[in-house]
């Protein structure tokens, strides 16, 4: 039940600023992720939090108090770390209760306790095992165990399921927002995969280049992206740069209308799921040609040939009968103008009713 | 479905590809390691031996008696122990804190340091020891105990860093961050979780550095001789001056027998699971 706040947080390795000043409130039992490229500073601003780097300058404030003064193995947080987590020398018994025997508890207690962790994570009866004779996401889950059992203020995770392989990821995920949830624990969770972060986290911070480029709820991070990273790093984007003349943007053989004037090169961000598919003749729509149609099971991915615009990702329901060489008509709904990669201006286009049946060739 | 049946052929040649490379390795062992030290063995309590007999065709103890009881022998075998056990604890003192920083910590000049000691050891023993001697005249410290181990020293300084440096380097830092994580002092991390997790290699240095110094005899002989004397030191003389092969022999087992308990004593600690454990991730 804890509230953590990192106030013009800043790391500086030699020449190299691995994290800009950082601003950031996570609130009592909240579950932030931050999600960034490797190499964006998330692991460090992560490991200022649990003591193990010194901030070249900024503070770190726990329930309100400074904790930078204070030596990692005082500090009231636990880390999961991604790999080689368990002491191999020590069964799983004496792994978790490591830290409580640190702290003087009698025997007993002790025992309860360890139990108790071990019953949380789904592998009791796992006390007398040694760490190798665990599997990797085993493994991690012990050493979640391991971090919950001191009752820390605030759980800190760098990518602990990335070297699990996809499908036990995401159930070792939905486990750990479960344990999250009942123990209304404060978590951080570092990561660079956004599926993971859009479906554990209550606001995900976008980090690159050592700064926070967008903090959010997931669905907006998602639909209102703050800067074209963010825009190109989330999910599936068409990226299309162009010329704005006053009100007008000329995208090929479209014209999207800008509520904001003005002129000079521009980013147009297009979701593949808000490009309608129309018939070629249609008035007012892009006419492209398929490239490739990749079937990825529930619906299929084209890749649309458009003239003096590139190439375009769409999404097609199955239902629509497509080949190859096909020309076909395309119709964006919602687009996102980006200038000078930031300052996005959302706008919304009527379109024609897509088709939904096979085109008529 | 048919099952497929191997006939004997079938069966030896596979066999022998798949146990080819053990078995000649097993022939190499035997011809140049077993049987070497069966023939010291034998040696040992033979009392005649000559050419054509396979086997000795006389046994006994009388060399054993003739040779133990050699005043020289019974002085120099507990300043042999004595010599090797200190070494090798002033080794262990100077080296392993020193392994931890080249392995932990970013200095001005670390590799030129870590390959100095490859050089001292490239360096033709004799000559260095020559140059040391002179050194050591002028300071005193020819004929002394202080002078041998420092000379041994010098010689366990690459294998007593080297291996520990690796082992240090080999330690996971998220292992020691987890215990420091969950509050443990950097001494207790140091004492309960790298120490335990280097420990096989570091064993085996100093199991290695505590052989090695036991038989050492060019500096011993230089830098010691003629006030302390170790066994190996004695054993020149002794076997070049006399071609009695019962003496070498007996004089081999003698010096055999610390490292074989040694080397017991550490098949023990592995067999007990503990050593394997450090390394099981």
């Amino acid at each position: 039940m804890s509230t953590l706040s990192l106030k013009q947080l800043r790391k500086q390795f030699g020449d190299v600023t691995a994290v800009h000043e950082i601003n950031l409130e996570v609130g009592d039992g909240e579950f932030l992720c931050i999600l960034g490229p490797s190499g964006c500073g998330k692991s460090t601003a992560l490991r200022m939090i649990a003591g193990f780097e010194e901030p070249t300058s900024g503070d770190i404030l726990i329930d309100g108090q400074s904790v930078v003064s204070m030596a990692a193995n005082n500090r009231p947080t636990a880390m999961v770390f991604q790999k080689y987590t368990l002491w191999p020398h020590m069964k799983v018994y004496d792994n978790i209760a490591f830290g409580l025997k640190l702290r003087g508890l009698a025997r007993a207690e002790i025992d309860r306790k360890v139990n108790e962790a071990l019953e949380l994570v789904g592998l009791p009866d796992y006390g007398k095992r040694m760490p190798n004779q665990l599997s990797g996401g085993e493994q991690q889950r012990i050493a979640l165990a391991r971090a919950l059992v001191l009752e820390p203020k605030i759980l800190l995770l760098d990518e602990p399921f990335s070297n699990l392989d996809a499908l036990l990821r995401v159930r070792l995920r939905e486990e750990l927002r479960r344990i999250q949830r009942r123990v209304k624990i404060t978590a951080i969770f570092v990561t660079h995969d956004q599926e993971e972060a859009l479906s554990l986290a209550d606001r995900i911070a976008v980090m690159s280049k050592g700064r926070v480029e967008q903090l959010d709820i997931p669905s907006r991070i998602y639909d209102q992206p703050a800067t074209l990273f963010v825009a190109d790093f989330i999910g599936v984007m068409n990226l299309i740069p162009a010329q704005q003349n006053g009100a007008t943007i000329d995208l090929g053989a479209l014209r999207l209308e800008s509520p904001a004037r003005g002129s000079g090169s521009v980013t147009v961000a297009i979701r593949p799921e808000d490009i309608a598919i129309v018939g070629e003749t249609d008035v007012d729509t892009w006419g492209g040609e398929v490239e490739q149609i990749i079937d990825l099971g529930h619906y299929r991915k084209l890749l649309v040939k458009v003239p003096s615009v590139g190439t375009v990702k769409v999404y097609a329901p199955k239902a629509l009968d497509l080949r190859e060489n096909q020309h076909i008509g395309l119709n964006p709904s919602r687009f996102t103008i980006f200038r000078d990669g930031a300052a996005p201006i959302e706008v919304k286009r009527e379109v024609l009713a897509p088709l939904e049946m096979s085109l008529a060739v | 479905m048919t099952t497929f049946t191997p006939t004997l052929r079938d069966r030896l040649t596979r066999y022998a590809a798949r146990e080819g490379f053990g078995l000649f390795a097993l022939i190499f062992l035997v011809i140049f390691i077993v049987l070497p030290i069966l023939t010291v063995l034998l040696w040992g309590f033979a009392i005649r031996w000559r050419f054509p007999a396979v086997i000795p065709t006389e046994w006994g103890f009388d060399f054993w008696q003739e040779t133990l009881s050699r005043a020289d022998l019974r002085r120099a075998f507990p300043n042999s122990i004595v010599l090797s056990i200190s070494v090798t604890l002033l080794s262990m003192v100077i080296c392993l804190p020193a392994s931890y920083a080249f392995a932990r910590m970013n200095f001005r000049g670390k590799q030129f340091f870590l390959l100095s000691f490859l050089f001292t050891n490239a360096f033709p023993r004799l000559g260095l020891y020559v140059a040391i001697a002179i050194i050591f005249f002028r300071l005193g410290l020819v004929g002394t105990f202080a002078g041998v181990v420092i000379v041994q020293l010098l010689n366990t300084l690459l294998l007593m860093i080297w291996i520990p440096t690796a082992a240090f380097q080999g330690v996971e830092r998220s292992l020691e961050e987890a215990a420091l994580d969950v509050g443990a002092s950097r001494l207790r991390v140091f004492m309960q979780i790298t120490l335990p997790l280097v420990f096989p290699a570091v064993f085996a240095a100093v199991l290695l550095t505590f052989v090695n110094t036991f038989y050492e005899t060019y500096g011993a002989l230089l830098i010691g001789a003629p006030n302390v004397l170790t066994i190996p030191v004695i054993m020149f003389p002794l076997i070049n001056n006399q071609p009695i092969p019962q003496y070498g022999a007996i004089l081999s087992l003698v010096l055999f027998a610390p490292s074989v308990l040694l080397l017991l004593f550490a098949n023990r600690l592995l067999r007990g699971g503990y050593l394997t454990a450090g390394f099981g991730v």
